[in-house]
């Protein structure tokens, strides 16, 4: 494999990293150890692998979206049903992995970001699964936008800290949770919810999430006798699209497409879409990518109508592959990611997540221009029940 | 020799320990921040650490945070800060200026820049809060080339090995952070602090402040007794956020000398 990445201090090229303060590089470097200890231990990976099947119900299915592909008349539409893992949404495989990392390195609390809440509700879960203490933190305008989850989180025996300071949404999230783990640091075990952040996060987020991608490359010839033309997914932090990405790197005909929140269109400013926007390269939460800030390096207010999709940032390997071509970075609106969930709930039955809705839109957008014979392989990362509130407030109805 | 040099080398004659306040530039208003700082020196302060404002300041506990927001308000970039520094150095030729804070905005301007800018406005040391020795080989060269010292920070989880990286790099002083969490958490320790002190001295050279958590007179007493210079924030931050702008120069001042004056009680 040509393709050898973060290299061992973390870098994708110019992007990743470690920029932390003082007071959490050791917690970092421990995490950096003992993560590269137990990647190649086959009694760990044989117990991920027993969770994700009997726990997660993994594999998840692709499915062909025949109905909405005829109707859109080109490109015929596949779906790898991550909406169908237990809590409903990729998050859940990261999660397991990290805490029975955090089991081997003996941590009983662990705490969380969550953003639209699904990483929350994948955290509170396997903390209860495996007995430790759960913690997570949450904007406050994402707790009024996701209240189911924070109630599922709740039911699930974690506490949800609101964080008001910010924006009250993903990035602050994710500020008070690092600040948490400095004044917690040796009991404490942050699972992180994307492949950004610190080193080793990105590469192990990666390398959990991987799952994705290495059971599409074998689904796929499995239903139409060959690889997709291309693999799309969402982009904010960026897990769900390098754990499908990751695996297609080397397959050179596949075509890679991450799709970032457009919000209001990029002309707006009013969006989560660094990568489509070519925002300057800055540093923020522990890693160097591309960043959505103005001119006095300060992080601007994100819009997205996803709260999962809402952020700054993205992980550093989108930023390499962005700049060596192997992927390209688009953006869809607010309301084209709304009109694509309609069209799935309409056509398949299904309801997916507003940020998988990114993704879907641009299938929907690209398909019809395709020629039929062609296969786009779009990872639903998630189900849209979190997403009822929101969805039934911009159709001005009350639930 | 650099300003910081002199000041810790003086102060070393006269067998006394430093005081080093820090006050966020901009807050409450960016027309306060020189006044303030010129109050600061004339109550006792030997170096001066100015935040400069970051929208995310992932290290810094709600007071610090709170500052940041009221000098973003103002929309306080780090090109006013410099200037204020420039502006400080019109009244104030020896008292060294750190510049602290996070990462981005300097990488917004440019490191080279900014170093150049350093030099020129009369800032004399630079801590960042994010960019710990492993990421900072560039920055390093640049502000090498330009006489300013980059001032690191070493935490109660630091082990040997990583203070010997971070002797290797460091100028000025090197600043110990007495607690494990962000600026202004309560639970000083001060027996942790007695124990690493000669651990770090082992490595370090240079002299050694001590910060975070240091609330009132007694502490900072405490403290100064352990260490090279005692660095008080967000207690001084606090003060800026419960006084009006009409009094909030007097009331830190008051508040700085009451500090020194426990600083150097025998």
């Amino acid at each position: 494999m040509t393709y050898n990445y973060p290299d061992q201090a973390g870098h994708f090229g110019p992007y990743g990293g470690i920029y932390m303060a003082e007071t959490l590089i050791p917690a970092v470097e421990e995490l950096r150890t003992q993560y590269l200890r137990f990647r190649e231990d086959p009694e760990f990976k044989a117990e991920f692998a027993y969770e994700l099947k009997h726990y997660v119900g993994r594999p998840s299915p692709i499915y062909h979206a025949k109905r909405l592909s005829d109707d859109l008349g080109g490109a015929q539409i596949y779906l790898k049903r991550e909406d169908l893992n237990h809590t409903g949404a990729h998050k859940i495989n990261n999660a397991i992995g990290q805490a029975l990392l955090a089991k081997r390195m003996g941590k009983k609390r662990v705490i969380a970001e969550t953003g639209a809440g699904m990483h929350g509700v994948a955290t509170a879960t396997v903390a209860a699964r495996f007995g430790m203490e759960c913690i997570v933190y949450m904007g406050a305008e994402d707790i009024q936008r996701q209240a189911p989850n924070v109630f599922r989180m709740k039911l699930l025996g974690a506490t949800v800290v609101p964080v008001e300071s910010g924006s009250r949404t993903l990035k602050d999230a994710r500020n008070e949770a690092l600040r948490a783990w400095v004044t917690n640091v040796e009991n404490t075990f942050y699972i992180f919810g994307t492949a950004a952040g610190p080193h080793p996060y990105p590469m192990m987020v990666r390398d959990f999430q991987c799952v994705i991608g290495e059971e599409a490359k074998v689904q796929m010839p499995e239903m139409i006798g060959r690889q997709p033309d291309a693999v799309i997914a969402c982009v904010g932090g960026g897990s769900n699209a390098i754990g499908m990405f990751y695996p297609y790197i080397e397959e050179k005909n596949v075509q890679i497409i991450g799709v970032e929140a457009g919000g209001h269109g990029i002309a707006s400013g009013s969006h989560a879409a660094p990568l489509t926007a070519n925002a300057r390269v800055g540093v923020l939460h522990g890693n160097k990518v591309y960043l959505m800030q103005d001119e006095n390096g300060q992080v601007v207010e994100t819009h997205s109508i996803s709260a999962g999709l809402d952020y700054p940032g993205v992980g550093p390997e989108h930023c390499l592959l962005k700049d060596q071509g192997r992927a390209q970075y688009v953006a869809i609106n607010d309301d084209e990611a709304l009109a694509a969930f309609d069209a799935l709930c309409r056509f398949e039955g299904i309801i997916p997540a507003l940020e998988s809705s990114h993704a879907l839109a641009h299938a929907i957008k690209i398909a019809p221009g395709m020629d039929r014979g062609k296969v786009l392989l779009v990872n639903l990362s998630g189900r849209g029940d979190k997403d009822m509130n929101t969805v039934a407030a911009l159709k001005g109805i009350t639930l | 020799m650099s300003r910081i040099q002199a000041a810790f080398e003086k102060l070393k004659l006269h067998k006394r320990k430093a005081l080093i306040p820090f006050i966020t530039a901009g807050d409450p208003n960016p027309q306060l921040t020189v006044p303030l700082m010129h109050g600061l020196v004339e109550a006792g302060a030997d170096v001066i650490e100015l935040g400069v404002p970051f929208s995310d300041p992932m290290a810094d506990g709600p007071t610090i945070q709170r500052a940041s927001e009221r000098a973003l308000k103002h929309h306080v970039g780090l090109r006013d800060v410099l200037g204020m520094v420039e502006q400080f150095r019109s009244k104030d030729v020896t008292t060294p200026v750190v510049l602290m804070g996070y990462g981005n905005p300097i990488e917004a301007m440019g490191w080279e820049h900014f170093a150049k800018r350093c030099e020129e406005a009369g800032v004399d040391g630079v801590l960042t809060v994010d960019f710990p020795p492993e990421e900072s080989h560039e920055a390093f060269g640049h502000l090498q080339r330009h006489d300013i010292d980059p001032i690191f920070l070493l935490a109660p989880t630091t082990n040997d090995e990583r203070i010997e990286r971070v002797a290797k790099q460091a100028r000025g002083y090197v600043y110990y952070v007495s607690l494990k969490g962000v600026t202004g958490a309560g639970n000083l320790d001060l027996g942790d602090i007695e124990k690493k002190i000669p651990q770090l001295r082992k490595h370090i050279g240079l002299p050694i402040g001590v910060g975070f958590g240091i609330r009132d007179a007694a502490a900072a007493h405490a403290v100064s007794r352990l260490c090279d210079g005692v660095v008080v924030g967000s207690r001084i931050v606090q003060e800026i956020e419960d006084s009006n702008e009409q009094q909030v120069v007097a009331n830190v001042t008051r508040l700085v000398k009451e500090l020194r004056l426990a600083i150097d009680q025998d």
